[in-house]
């Protein structure tokens, strides 16, 4: 359990895609280091052979038929949309991967 | 950007020293009726951002609920993969941006699949058997789809923005992941395509998957790494992306295994990427490097509660499975009357349920297989792609087959009446009506060609009427041309004996 | 007081009903309570958007159907025509949803909650949506990115959160019935502070179908109401299973009016309440340690077993919540990025990508309590950081989950303060998260586990109200009813009346004299 680094925080970001000025970090890495010193006890509490709780009520097996529903229209799906285009939802150019 | 062809080493040289190592993940879109986590329509082609429900659109507030025949579908498959089910598994999130990723995470069994432990035996064309082991197969959902625009090529280099339509969005997946594919040699781009062709084949024969790779419901994902031979170490490998046909698949293999040699001839590590094929130059190139690629954070998926299996549901799904493909080319190639060679190429072009669907439509065996293995295949070369990517139907096999028996056209016409087909002119009989082609039946206007041409040849008439019945043939070529090809060749040679008072 | 906006929703059904009094009346004496207290610089705030025309309309169709009688009139839902508030996390047809963030200003959902479903069927008029930390992040409601509520009892005052909207427009009268959603506290803790009764049921009791997801693990919507009884008919309404949201429990919902009617006796004879030594004491003001004592004398007056359980994983808790909240809140809120609906940002400088788009959408989004949960749970789900962070929380979880079946082995229900002080001053933590954090130390326990919670007003600390809560094994919802409305009826009695009655008076001229 580590200290957080300002260039873990920058690289959080990044992950998180939230764009942060040098202040903002700043005042970030600040904040997150006392409080992931103050939540670090958790992983000593933690035994190995202690089971993992995902969920906070055991289910399983909860299925819905393959049964076709309503579905929204165009108009509804675009309704929202901050540029669209017929009716497809327009992103500026991409950069990443393919 | 244009692809840009790295250096390359020859494939045979290449294998002299390295032996390639090969995995697959290959994705299968499922037939279902529903999306996997929500009741929108599972329909390709339809208008944009119509088959969506707020779950696809990822809407604040939406949760996901997991369609039971898809899980169903994922257990067959399993099945048919030779797969242990897990008695319990459950589903992850996978985290990363994407605008064709709505929710910006992806929901996927990741690392506790619904089937696990499976083996594939895959027969080339020569009768060689490679086992294939398979490490998981285990349920997702796919993405939306973008459309680059404005850029030179339609690819995402250059364009000025993208459309994004959500129809995609949430149709189930199965991703089935080999474990590392040893001892192939020379033969790996065509175990490549054999095993994508068996997962093909098998998800298509589940009647799980529609399972046309032109339409990205079967995709395929390629790793490759090249050892020294004798080396005990797995060399870096690299990933190629949706590569989405038979030929691709042994195309992107055999190129990466030139460009692995090459870059490990020069003295350089092989960067472990993902690579991204392209049909057009039949090269890849690198992929730039998600900014997420390296970390997705994964961690269990609490909108959805874990799937348990009994061994009831197991079996009354294993009871569900159809005859394997390789029985059943057993069977086929007896019902057939097929050589082992024939059914073999059969088998290699990809048409062996084409050919059962022609029968099944009403021609012998003998004839299903003279059109898809001649003139088809012909056809399909030519074009240089796969025989199945022409789009023939066997309903047309058929109707050429019934117009070729009722003499409306000759086996020549078939085949140029096919052509037309191909290229999008309509159905045989609107084509020999449209462009006139049925040959020429009338007695009185053949009549008239063959007098004439007896006229002009009366020394061929003097050989037929002395017995030479092939000197008919010299015949032919005037009459044919007075008919502009359209004239039944046994019907003129039953009119000129009839002419001659000959007994045919 | 007998005005209609003081009875309880029981009471002025019954009205309603009896035809005593109209919907429309009922819902028009609301409108005009939120036009005069919550508007203007010191108005409650309570409403982030007023529906006025809908709510009216239904009020009427409701009236209609009543004038009309027969078996349409029969057939309404007893709660038909009172008129209710809803929490701006909530999804909702024709009314913006904004969870109190830049991010979703004018955004129209188009469709509904399964919550608001069931409201519109039983023919609630929706008074409106209230205000909430943003995206449900907070214990103050000072997160909004629309400015904070202020507590009805001392307008200087924050209202809890992060539902302290819903609070405090039940404490102020604006509403007899409101829905909050609670993922660590945030319908007890702001029930606590405002004098207000504040469920949150057994996770997966209500749907979640349409709740704007925070940590989809631990969130549940629940009922913010005046009464115990109130609560237990809005549960009732709201609860049951719900094909759409798959950890819904396949169970009928409790019959939880019927409990809190035979609690209403204030018979607490043969009743084991679990006293949680770990929720008590240091951290705990003094004030509010009285009245859990006093508490604690009325139910053991009323025949109540009082024994003591130890939690001794309690510790653990709040910061295995701090693990698991931010890291599911880091994949729910990922969607909002720019591309489908809300608020897109273009970038001011550099070139303009998608990826760029949706980085400065979020920066200028999302305010900073939400920020920095998103940048924690990244962090606490990162390569490398997983087993010793988001791993081991649930672990934790699973330890307290084990406290809690050791607890209810000795107890029927457990009984805590729900906050350990009463409501503090606004801006008073704003500069200190983790001060914040530690309101929630009594409820977070109940979300980790799944349980339900109950937050009762135990009377006042210094003008301010001071919280019981009791909780209780998963699916005995009912066991709160009953504990929750006997220690209402026996506080009631010492008190010679209700404790929402002893609030300040929020006159019109108050507010209006600062416009």
């Amino acid at each position: 359990m580590s200290a957080i680094s300002r260039e873990d925080v920058a690289h959080l970001a990044q992950l998180a895609h939230i764009e942060m000025s040098d202040a903002e970090l700043d005042k970030m890495t600040g904040e997150l280091g006392v409080i992931v010193e103050s939540i670090a006890s958790v992983s000593e509490a933690a035994s190995a052979d202690v089971p993992a709780t995902t969920h906070p009520i055991a289910l399983s097996n909860v299925f819905r038929e393959d049964v076709v529903g309503e579905t929204l229209t165009a108009e509804e799906a675009l309704m929202n949309a901050p540029d669209s285009v017929d009716t497809r939802f327009r992103v500026p150019a991409i950069l990443d991967g393919e | 950007m244009a692809a840009h062809i790295d250096d390359l080493v020859d494939f045979d040289v290449a294998l002299e020293k390295y032996d390639p190592v090969l995995g697959f993940e290959v994705h299968v879109e499922l037939s279902t009726k529903t999306k996997m986590f929500s009741s929108a329509p599972n329909v390709f082609g339809d208008t944009p951002n119509t088959n969506v429900t707020p779950v696809c659109l990822g809407l604040p507030g939406v949760l996901p609920v997991v369609n039971k025949t898809a899980v169903e579908y994922a257990i067959l498959i399993g099945l048919a993969l030779n797969c242990k089910i897990a008695e319990r598994c459950g589903f992850a999130r996978k985290n990363y941006f994407y605008p064709d990723t709505p929710k910006n995470f992806q929901t996927s069994q990741y690392d506790d699949p619904i089937a696990y432990d499976g083996w594939l035996d895959i027969e080339l064309e020569d009768g060689e058997v490679f086992r294939v082991e398979i490490e998981r197969a285990h349920m997702e959902e796919d993405a939306g789809k973008l459309t680059h625009m404005g850029g030179a090529t339609g690819r995402i280099q250059g364009a000025d923005y993208s459309l994004v339509d959500y129809n995609r969005s949430g149709v189930p997946l199965v991703e089935i992941v080999t474990r590392t594919i040893e001892g192939a040699g020379k033969r790996a781009p065509e175990l490549a395509k054999a095993y994508v062709a068996a997962i093909r084949e098998i998800v298509k024969n589940l009647g799980v998957s529609d399972a046309k790779m032109e339409r990205g419901n079967v995709r395929c994902d390629a790793n490759v790494s090249l050892m020294l031979k004798g080396a005990d170490k797995f060399g870096t490998r690299t990933e190629t992306k949706n590569v989405n046909s038979l030929r691709a698949v042994e195309h992107a293999v055999r190129f990466e295994i030139e460009r692995h040699a090459a870059v490990l001839n020069s003295g350089a590590p092989i960067v472990q990427e993902t690579r991204h094929w392209h049909e057009d130059t039949r090269t890849t190139t690198s992929g730039r490097p998600k900014s997420d690629a390296d970390d997705y954070r994964y961690f269990p998926e609490p909108d959805l509660v874990p799937v348990v299996t009994t061994a009831e549901w197991v079996e009354e799904l294993r009871s569900r499975l159809p005859e394997p493909p390789a029985d059943r080319r057993k069977r086929l190639k007896a019902d057939w009357g097929y050589s082992d060679a024939e059914f073999r190429d059969v088998v290699n072009a990809g048409v062996t349920e084409a050919i059962e669907e022609t029968i099944a439509a009403g021609t012998t065996a003998a004839v299903a297989r003279k059109w898809w293995m001649g003139e088809i295949a012909r056809l399909a070369k030519n074009a240089d792609v796969e025989i199945l990517d022409l789009g023939v139907e066997p309903a047309t096999i058929v109707e050429l087959n019934s117009l070729i028996s009722s003499k409306k056209i000759n086996d020549k016409i078939a085949r140029q009446v096919l052509e037309f087909v191909v290229a999008g002119e309509g159905t045989p009989t609107e084509i020999v009506a449209a462009r006139s082609l049925a040959v020429v039946n009338d007695d009185s206007a053949l009549g008239a060609a063959i007098d004439a041409a007896m006229e002009a040849m009366p020394d061929v008439v003097a050989k037929v009427k002395g017995g030479k019945l092939q000197a008919i043939g010299a015949l032919m070529g005037p009459v044919m041309k007075a008919t502009r090809g359209q004239a039944d060749a046994g019907r003129v040679r039953e009119l000129v004996l009839q002419k001659l008072g000959i007994e045919g | 007081m007998t005005d209609i906006i003081h009875l309880s929703a029981t009471e002025l059904a019954a009205k309603l009903r009896a035809g005593e009094l109209t919907s429309v009346a009922a819902v028009q004496a609301h409108l005009d309570r939120i036009a005069a207290v919550d508007g203007g610089e010191r108005g409650v705030h309570a409403f982030l958007h007023v529906n006025t025309e809908e709510a009216l309309a239904v009020a009427a169709e409701v009236d209609a159907i009543r004038a009309a009688g027969g078996e349409a009139a029969e057939a309404l839902h007893p709660f038909a025509g009172v008129p209710i508030a809803i929490k701006d996390l909530i999804v909702t047809k024709g009314q913006p949803t904004t969870a109190a963030s830049k991010m979703l200003e004018g955004w129209m959902s188009p469709y509904d909650a399964t919550v608001i479903t069931k409201i519109r069927a039983a023919k609630l008029p929706m008074l409106g949506k209230t205000n909430l930390d943003e995206f449900a992040m907070g214990s103050s409601t000072e997160h909004s990115a629309y400015g904070p509520t202020r507590n009805p009892w001392d307008l200087d005052r924050i209202p809890g959160g992060s539902g302290g909207g819903s609070a405090a427009a039940v404490a102020a009268f604006e509403a007899p019935l409101a829905l909050g959603t609670d993922t660590g506290g945030s319908i007890r803790q702001p029930g606590a502070v405002t004098g207000t009764v504040g469920v949150k049921p057994t996770y997966g009791g209500v749907s979640r179908y349409g709740a704007i997801a925070m940590a989809s693990s631990l969130d549940q919507i629940g009922p913010v109401t005046r009464t115990v009884l109130d609560s237990a008919y809005l549960h009732e309404l709201i609860g049951g299973h719900d094909p759409a949201d798959s950890t819904s429990l396949n169970e009928p919902v409790p019959a939880l009016v019927a409990a809190a009617e035979q609690g209403a006796s204030g018979d607490m004879t043969g009743v084991r309440v679990g006293v949680i030594k770990e929720l008590q004491g240091e951290g705990y003001e003094a004030g509010v340690q009285a009245r859990f004592d006093e508490s604690l004398e009325a139910l053991r007056a009323a025949g109540a077993e009082i024994v003591e359980v130890s939690c001794p994983n309690f510790k653990y808790a709040l910061g295995a919540y701090y693990l698991i909240m931010p890291s599911e809140v880091s994949s729910n809120l990922a969607k909002f990025d720019g591309v489908r609906f809300g608020t897109r940002v273009l970038p001011t400088e550099g070139p303009l990508t998608i990826e760029r788009v949706m980085g400065s959408t979020r920066a200028a989004g999302f305010g900073d309590e939400v920020k920095r949960r998103i940048i924690l749970g990244t962090y606490a789900l990162s390569a490398g950081y997983y087993d010793a962070y988001y791993g081991s929380a649930q672990k934790v979880r699973t330890l307290i989950q084990r406290d809690f079946d050791a607890a209810f082995e000795l107890a029927d229900v457990l009984i805590s303060p729900t906050s350990p002080t009463v409501a503090f001053e606004l801006g008073s933590k704003t500069d200190d998260p983790l001060a914040m954090y530690l309101n929630d130390v009594a409820t977070i326990p109940a979300n980790m586990a799944g349980i339900p919670g109950i937050t009762v007003p135990g009377g006042l600390s210094e003008g301010l109200p001071v919280g019981i809560q009791f909780l209780a094994p998963v699916r005995e919802d009912a066991r709160l009813y009953r504990a929750g409305a006997a220690l209402e009826k026996l506080l009631e009695d010492t008190w010679g009346g209700r404790l929402i009655d002893q609030a300040p008076e929020l006159s019109a001229a108050t507010t209006e004299e600062v416009r």
